[in-house]
């Protein structure tokens, strides 16, 4: 893996480690967000026969540039009633939430942080940190729309992981591995093998297995879309009733970490649906690089299909967002816990029973 | 047993993204659940009523359009229309036509920044930039009419002050049909999605009895189920002319008088307006616009009130003339002033979020609620 | 369980409805223009900021009184009889120097109440909207056409003919 190359390289594992712990950042999830911040500006005017930003740069192109920089100018508030420790601590801690989830996320082949077996546990557990990050931000903020965000937030977060790891289980039930790799891996080929079409065996189960494969899809789209606090669930910052829920106070930087975290949670979260139900970083239709014979195109193309498999979904993420109003707090607890979790129990066990024969 | 918490005081505004301007809610909370709503007006107050008694009749006109700034073509037709009574002077057949075509369509227009506002404060912001724009192509028949796009003073005491544009009627035609399928794309996207129906219907429920006990008047009071409506029952200028239906609300999603409804009431309305514009457009008969106003606006000693529906309820004009060229006194029944009081009597018992979804069904403006 | 799953089944149905005419919007054009790029023409009747035609004007301080705001502020002194300030385009003879002329355009509502009463149409609206300033003060604008020296002089002069004039009284008439 990518490790092992640098290590190779350096030498030094502390060196190689940190360049590992970079990479993603660097060479992925800050330009991705540069892009997405624009992509959602775009996607939100056009689809409200706007323009969207259109003055710095060939339409618009290096808007969020220029917002990244007036972000750094501003200065930094901080209320003379928050409590600064955590208010300084809570931002940071958000990133590191989801930008953690990272680490085990296959992009390709050879780009993966580190390869565990327990990736899709890991993530899940790693990810709960957010929610800390979260309810810290709203209570230190000593702000009560901020408090109402935040609890409001915590408490749809924790509620919206049952769905997501029934679902989680019930793929790995059927393959019996938690690895992404593995997962990823299982899917090669062509793109009848991905999950969502029933997995690589080709035979009567995989048949059986497609309509409740597509609603366990379903499910856990709706509920990581509520777990990165998206519309039609993004009541933790309904702008129209807690002004911007948990990170009201914050200004400057701190409120750039609370964005970049929000935009590389919706990024990880259409990972792990790639990965699960949509071939993770394997091409649909084969590779170019192999009918070639130039095996080092092949985990390029791996990236370029992983990039854009998690751009698509995180597209329909916005697409959603400028399309829906958003529900009522008893109402989003209502959709898990009435809905969503009663469906994903009775599809787990139909698929265990399919998966029997 | 039961656990007693402590009661949480929340301000919502003055400056808040959808208390629609500068209204400021005092919200006595149990965790997120509604004990007390105390609204508190009176940021946007201009003195409108006093500045009446220092300028003439036709100066009052742009100080009217200034109250519901939304709809200043019915702020300027009811106080035109007591104004007239107290002089005695009866208005060309034509005047009145385009009178009732500009009140029309500023009535649409009305309720669409209600019906979008509304999606917005749902949390559906594309349905609200749809309405802006159709929106906008209203505003630019005002445009091409009057010159202004939003504080007309174009209603005159006894005639208008411009007549149409000749083009006005063909790009009105135009409108009529393009707005058709757009009002359907609407309703598409925002009237019949489940989620929103899910946070409007049975939201809010005000009962007809409260809602006359309170003079609630307007849609919000058509959709509490009574068939309620001054150009039919009050009936003015040439409304009796046209032919169209007073919509109200039927409890389709939930229950009579609830949030959704009093959104459908608005919904169906636009389409009745564009009924009347289109019969309005079609008959609309010769004459001069200019020839019955009159040299000197003088009205005899004496008081009237005049009422129009405007598009959030009965607007009322009490004018008192002392006989001189400035009334004694105008006094203005505003019917978003009347309408917020509802807000406790809806709230009590909701959640925060739905302060917002009935403050929007409830469709203020403040510009008229503190004048 | 019936309600239950028509719930399932609208909410996804509805939601897919929405997201159609979403998609729809994304590939048409979008209807708002880039501004001080490109602008809409103007329509004929557009009211915005005021122009005083001061070869027209007479002074008749019509305008002013039609103001609801009193934005409009009118000087005027009356001309010797010897001098001939010439004639309006529609025949009306001028008999007032006008020394002030300002409209104070922070103040004025554009209601266009000061056009019509003008009866020689010299005041009107004209389809100039960018007009704002850092100082309020730069927003009244000053029409009238003579220079600060001889609006003194002919307020003075006035003055000095009113002096003759009451000279001219209170001297014994010869006989």
């Amino acid at each position: 893996m990518i490790y092992e190359f640098f290590y190779n390289l350096t030498g030094n594992s502390i060196l190689s480690g940190s360049i590992v712990a970079l990479l993603p950042l660097f060479a992925f999830l800050l330009p991705f967000v540069l892009f997405a911040i624009l992509l959602e500006r775009k996607v939100a005017g056009h689809m409200q026969d706007r323009l969207g930003p259109m003055r710095v740069g060939y339409h618009g192109i290096l808007q969020t540039i220029s917002d990244i920089i007036k972000l750094i100018q501003k200065e930094d508030i901080i209320a003379r009633d928050n409590d600064k420790l955590f208010f300084n601590i809570a931002p940071v801690l958000t990133f590191t939430g989801s930008y953690a989830a990272f680490a085990v996320i296959p992009f390709s082949s050879i780009f993966l942080g580190v390869k565990i077996d327990l990736g899709i546990f890991y993530i899940i557990a790693v990810t709960g940190l957010v929610v800390a990050g979260i309810l810290m931000a709203g209570w230190a903020s000593n702000n009560k729309y901020s408090l109402l965000g935040a609890m409001r937030s915590v408490a749809q977060i924790i509620s919206y992981e049952i769905p997501t790891i029934l679902v989680v289980l019930t793929i790995v039930m059927l393959t019996g591995t938690m690895s992404l790799i593995e997962l990823s891996e299982n899917q090669i080929g062509y793109f009848w093998n991905w999950y969502i079409l029933g997995g690589p065996e080709m035979s009567l189960q995989k048949l059986f297995l497609i309509p409740f494969m597509l609603i366990s899809f379903i499910i856990i789209y709706i509920s990581t879309l509520a777990e990165v606090n998206r519309t039609p669930f993004d009541i933790p910052e309904a702008e129209s009733e807690l002004v911007s829920g948990y990170h009201t106070e914050y200004s400057g930087m701190k409120f750039a970490m609370f964005f970049l975290a929000e935009y590389a949670n919706k990024f990880a979260v259409s990972a792990i649906i790639v990965v699960l139900f949509f071939g993770g970083y394997q091409s649909p239709f084969g590779y170019l690089g192999n009918s070639l014979g130039m095996t080092w195109l092949v985990p390029i193309e791996q990236f370029f299909w992983f990039i854009s498999k998690g751009i698509f979904f995180v597209f329909i993420q916005m697409w959603l967002r400028w399309t829906l109003p958003r529900l009522r707090v008893d109402q989003l607890m209502a959709v898990s816990w009435k809905y969503l979790i009663p469906i994903a129990f009775v599809n787990l066990l139909i698929i265990g029973v399919i998966s029997l024969f | 047993m039961s656990i007693r918490t402590e009661e949480m005081v929340l301000n919502m505004g003055p400056q808040h993204p959808s208390t629609h301007g500068v209204l400021r809610l005092e919200l006595t909370l149990d965790g997120e659940i509604i004990i007390k709503v105390v609204p508190h007006i009176g940021y946007l107050h201009r003195c409108f009523e006093k500045h009446c008694e220092v300028i003439t009749y036709p100066q009052v006109i742009p100080y009217t359009d200034r109250m519901d700034y939304l709809a200043a073509m019915g702020n300027e037709f009811g106080y035109v229309i007591g104004v007239e009574k107290l002089l005695g002077i009866q208005v060309p057949e034509r005047v009145e036509y385009i009178r009732v075509i500009m009140a029309e369509l500023q009535r649409i227009a009305s309720h669409l920044i209600a019906i979008g506002t509304y999606g917005a404060d749902i949390g559906a912001v594309t349905p609200f930039l749809y309405c802006f724009r159709d929106r906008e192509k209203i505003l630019s028949l005002f445009e091409i009419t009057c010159g202004a796009r939003l504080l007309y003073n174009y209603i005159w005491i006894g005639g208008l002050s411009h007549d149409l544009h000749p083009d006005f009627i063909r790009l009105t035609k135009e409108f009529i049909k393009e707005f058709k399928s757009n009002l359907r794309e609407l309703n598409n996207l925002l009237t019949y999605n489940r989620i929103f129906i899910d946070r409007t219907a049975n939201v809010g429920i005000l009962p007809l009895e409260t809602a006359i006990n309170f003079g609630i008047t307007g849609p919000m009071l058509r959709a509490s189920g009574l068939k309620w409506d001054l150009r039919r029952d009050d009936t003015y200028s040439v409304y009796n002319k046209f032919d169209f239906d007073i919509p109200v609300g039927e409890g389709k999603m939930g229950t009579v008088g609830d949030s959704w409804d009093r959104y459908y009431v608005r919904v169906l309305e636009i389409e009745e307006s564009l009924k009347i514009i289109k019969q309005a457009i079609n008959s609309i008969p010769d004459g001069d616009v200019t020839s019955a106003i009159p040299k000197k606006i003088k009205p005899p000693v004496g008081h009237i009130y005049s009422r129009v529906e405007n598009p959030r309820g009965e607007l009322g004009y009490f004018i008192i003339s002392d006989g001189s060229t400035s009334p004694f006194r105008v006094k203005v029944r505003a019917p978003s002033f009347v309408n917020l009081q509802i807000m406790d009597e809806l709230c009590r018992g909701h959640l925060v979020a739905d302060v917002i979804a009935i403050l929007g069904s409830v469709d203020i403006v403040l510009g008229e609620v503190d004048r | 369980m019936k309600a239950y799953f028509n719930n399932i089944f609208t909410a996804l149905l509805t939601i897919l409805t929405g997201m159609k005419v979403t998609l729809r919007h994304l590939f048409t054009p979008s209807i708002t223009i880039q501004y001080p790029d490109v602008k809409i023409p103007l329509p004929e009747r557009e009211r915005n900021r005021l122009y005083v035609n001061m070869d027209e004007c007479i002074g008749c301080d019509q305008c002013s009184r039609a103001c609801p705001v009193n934005c409009i502020e009118i000087e005027t002194v009356k001309s010797l009889p010897g001098e001939d300030l010439g004639k309006t385009s529609n025949g009306k003879k001028k008999a007032l120097w006008v020394t002030k002329f300002t409209i104070d355009f922070a103040k004025c509502c554009y209601c266009q109440l000061c056009v019509f009463p003008c009866p020689t149409e010299c005041i009107y609206m004209t389809d100039v909207y960018e007009f704002s300033e850092y100082n309020r003060n730069n927003l009244i604008y000053d029409f009238a056409t003579l220079t600060p020296e001889e609006r003194i002089e002919k307020k003075e002069n006035y003055q000095k003919f009113l002096e003759q004039k009451e000279q001219q009284k209170s001297q014994p008439q010869k006989p």
